[in-house]
């Protein structure tokens, strides 16, 4: 195949993956990392060094519109931040170890797990309560605009959510994906963060997370220009396009679709990877 | 009411500039992988792509000093890697802005959770980890 059908294939495909990424809610990365490996046979681990760097794009490019809305907890993103990016070069230093049909099963069932907290129905745990010490001591706790005014929510179970961010890093810097599910386990489910919370709080650190495991990934050759300068443009255009289309659709209906889609993507990336193919 | 309001609204502001700064950066580092992208189609167009196998010197630019002499030389890989260069030091900036404003407020301790954070991406920046 020659550079330029190459790029023109992998920029579309990107663009796609970048769509549907922004639609469902599940991130770029995902969708890229099948496309490249299963339909274009990339390496696995060039996959990951690119996909690494849409994930970077794509976050702080959507952090601008989120921010805006000033409810972002930069306190909780930073503290998290500490599990995260120890977590996630810790990930990317040990991926290159790693057989690439191990990584394509571990893939697939994160992606998995995904698509099924995609279309799960999301149960807003927030309330504010009495929390803990620790988020006393972190001033985690804050406020969020509504339309009665400022509304205050608690902080709960701070290590728990800690321990779960740590895990989220090292499968963001293993597999080079946001592992935003994960994210979402830890913030919504373990500290029980409301969700206009904590949905740009675990994007607004995730540019950071991947930066970590990127310069990792770069320096060990993983990002290679060819490949990362077509995902990175193609997935951030997508992204942008599918962020203004979000506004106006419901979305109940396509998330199930592409969770089907997805299920069977990770389906192929596990096969492919007990089959030995990747 | 009063207190936590206030610092809700400081936090506000500082977050509005980080996050028109994280744009900038977004914008500014991919008109440069495009730039580059459009050189390296321009002179590589006709080459043959074999990624099916993990080669870690193929790329040719995993050390940040390659990468300059290589800009140098204008070739549109190296742009290309430049402009993700870019890219991954924009949410890095992020962190040391959020330092800044952490220390305006006087809150020492997320100046020391900032600087933490800092520390750890620079530990891996000055690639000890990789070997």
């Amino acid at each position: 195949m020659s550079v330029l059908l190459f790029t023109v294939i992998v920029l579309l495909g990107a663009f796609v993956a970048g769509l549907v990424g922004s639609l469902t809610g599940l991130g770029g990365g995902v969708i890229i990392i099948p496309l490249l490996t299963l339909v274009l046979g990339v390496d696995i681990h060039y996959a990951i060094g690119a996909s690494i760097i849409s994930v970077i794009a794509t976050s702080s490019g959507s952090a601008a519109a989120y921010v805006k809305e000033g409810i972002t907890n930069i306190r909780i993103g930073m503290f998290l931040e500490i599990a995260t990016t120890v977590s996630a070069i810790i990930g990317a230093v040990v991926t290159v170890f790693i057989n690439p049909s191990y990584i394509a099963i571990i893939f697939g069932i994160i992606l998995l797990f995904s698509a099924a907290m995609m279309v799960r129905k999301k149960i807003d745990h927030s309330d504010n309560d009495t929390s803990g010490k620790l988020a006393v001591f972190f001033k985690l706790n804050g406020t969020y605009p509504t339309e009665n005014g400022p509304k205050n929510y608690a902080v709960h179970n701070v290590i728990g959510g800690f321990l779960m961010m740590f895990v989220a890093g090292i499968i963001s810097g293993l597999l080079g994906i946001g592992s935003g599910a994960l994210k979402v386990i830890a913030m919504d489910n373990i500290m029980r963060i409301p969700f206009k919370v904590s949905t740009t709080t675990s994007n607004f650190m995730m540019g950071v997370t991947a930066a970590a495991s990127a310069i990792v990934y770069l320096h060990r050759g993983q990002i290679d220009p060819g490949i990362a300068m077509p995902v990175a443009l193609g997935v951030l255009t997508g992204a942008t396009v599918g962020s203004k289309i979000l506004v106006k659709t419901k979305t109940d209906k396509l998330k199930i679709i592409f969770a089907v889609v997805v299920a069977f993507l990770a389906l192929q990336m596990i096969y492919n990877g007990v089959t030995g193919k990747l | 009411m009063s207190k936590e309001n206030k610092n809700f609204f400081a936090d506000r502001d500082i977050q509005i500039i980080l996050g028109t700064l994280l744009r900038v950066g977004v914008i500014a580092s991919m008109t440069v992988v495009f730039i580059g992208g459009l050189v390296y189609l321009v002179f590589n167009h006709s080459e043959i792509v074999n990624y099916s196998q993990f080669d870690s010197v193929k790329s040719g630019f995993s050390k940040i000093s390659d990468i300059f002499i290589g800009l140098g030389e204008l070739k549109g890989s190296a742009i290309i890697q430049f402009g993700i260069l870019l890219l991954i030091f924009t949410p890095i900036m992020r962190v040391v802005f959020s330092i800044f404003s952490f220390l305006i407020e006087r809150d020492y301790l997320y100046v020391l959770i900032g600087a933490f954070v800092l520390c750890v991406i620079l530990f891996s920046l000055s690639n000890k980890l990789v070997g």
